[in-house]
């Protein structure tokens, strides 16, 4: 039943994604334009400067993140959709779990195009540690979709929601990028350095092990009017 | 908690008048001297401002969970006095940090953490304000997330490296590392908690008028 509805969930913004392409289009163009502007002030002459590809990398996802999110619930809002879903007789976590997983699809596909990009116009030797860096990725898109999920969900009953997303979002994600950031950067040298690689990991567990709890956890009292 | 405010004014009044006289008397640490001295104003500001998070957090899931609007109360002062609290630290920490690092600030795990907490805060205040109706919870969930950040802040200086002290510096203070200085920090925590204390009664106070205030409107106008 859980899990089911959960993949209901996600089947269905899959579907609307599908055919009308909004949020993916918009997302994935705002995701380039954001690096083409990194890129611009940060490239000179060829070079850029060092370890500024995994800081891109990651502000480009946090940024577009957001925008997706944003994008996502103000579609629920319109014909009051999400609390047609509420309505429904299904566990409220599942709801939730359903609507992540959307997300997650969303910036995973962002990611496919923002690794390369970044590792063209920045030089930088992402895929040196494929499965390292492919972990990292996982690791830190869980933690932000999470907390993201849950506070863009929350907000679409607020007014001024598009100014409050960030404001609650980026304090609270920032450890999650801050680990990103740092596991990217140790993978980047000449040696990849995977210790220092893997310890960021482990942290990014635990904070995504911390945040789906606490989503999980307050979903139900906080969508309940 | 109303009867006892006053005389628990007086108590910490006292402790704030004598703490001073205290602090100068305390004896100087061997290499950092005199700015050593600012630690008895940066950990207790420290400790009020987590005893300012305990009582936010809980008191927000008691609200998010059983729709009490008193916890709802509690949560919106001690969040105010976290932010408080919060910013005397750090703004005490980099005057030490100046003479002792030789810089203001230092990108460290416990600075870094120590200031997305008090972010975290200010955006809890920042939705209570902007959030418009129905903003109480979307905060109650906020001020979670903030306190589920607090024991990882405090912890942050035993896992990584850092240039600020280890948590092991405060019980040794307390027990009197050097000869002379327990009586002195320990006066100057109990004050600001007890300074916490008398805030929080405040506010709620206050809070409670306003909630008084709010309900005696609308039967006006039924």
């Amino acid at each position: 039943m859980f899990m089911r509805t959960a993949w209901l969930v996600l089947r269905k913004d899959v579907a609307i994604e599908a055919r009308s392409w909004e949020v993916l289009t918009t997302t994935l163009f705002f995701a380039a334009a954001c690096v083409l502007v990194f890129a611009f002030a940060l490239v000179k002459e060829g070079q850029a400067v060092a370890d500024a590809a995994a800081g891109i990398l990651w502000i480009a996802i946090a940024f577009s993140g957001t925008l997706a999110l944003g994008r996502t619930f103000e579609r629920e809002r319109y014909s009051e959709t999400l609390r047609a879903l509420l309505l429904a007789p299904a566990p409220r976590p599942a709801l939730y779990l359903g609507k992540l997983l959307g997300m997650l699809v969303l910036l995973a596909t962002a990611e496919a195009l923002l690794v390369p990009m970044v590792a063209l116009l920045f030089q930088a030797a992402l895929f040196s540690r494929p499965l390292l860096m492919a972990g990292l990725l996982a690791g830190g898109t869980i933690g932000f979709a999470a907390v993201g999920t849950l506070f863009a969900a929350m907000l679409v009953r607020a007014r001024s929601r598009d100014v409050l997303l960030p404001i609650l979002l980026y304090p609270i994600t920032i450890p999650v990028i801050i680990a990103g950031v740092r596991g990217t950067v140790a993978l980047l040298g000449e040696t990849p350095d995977e210790a220092t690689a893997t310890m960021w990991l482990g942290i990014l567990a635990a904070f995504d092990v911390v945040f789906v709890t606490l989503a999980l956890w307050t979903f139900e009292p906080l969508m309940t009017e | 908690m109303r009867k006892t405010l006053g005389p628990l004014v007086v108590v910490v009044g006292i402790m704030f008048v004598a703490a001073p006289f205290l602090i100068a008397q305390a004896p100087y640490e061997s290499t950092m001297g005199l700015i050593q001295k600012i630690f008895y104003f940066h950990v207790p500001s420290w400790m009020a401002m987590y005893a300012a998070i305990t009582v936010c957090g809980v008191s927000s899931a008691i609200y998010l969970f059983r729709s009490r609007a008193a916890a709802d109360r509690y949560a919106v002062s001690a969040g105010e006095l976290a932010v408080l609290f919060g910013l005397m630290g750090l703004i005490t920490g980099p005057l030490w940090g100046r003479k002792a690092w030789g810089v203001w600030w230092q990108w460290d795990a416990r600075l870094t953490s120590a200031l997305l907490m008090e972010m975290i805060f200010v955006a809890y205040l920042l939705v209570r304000k902007f959030g418009g109706p129905g903003s109480e919870k979307l905060a109650a969930a906020t001020a979670l997330f903030g306190t589920a950040t607090a024991p990882f802040v405090y912890k942050s200086v035993d896992i990584w490296r850092t240039v600020h002290p280890k948590t092991s510096v405060v019980p040794l203070l307390a027990a009197g590392s050097m000869p002379g200085s327990g009586m002195p920090f320990a006066l100057s925590s109990i004050a600001f908690v007890l300074l916490f204390v008398v805030l929080l009664t405040l506010r709620v106070n206050l809070a409670e008028r306003q909630a008084a205030l709010d309900e005696m409107y609308l039967a006006l106008e039924d």
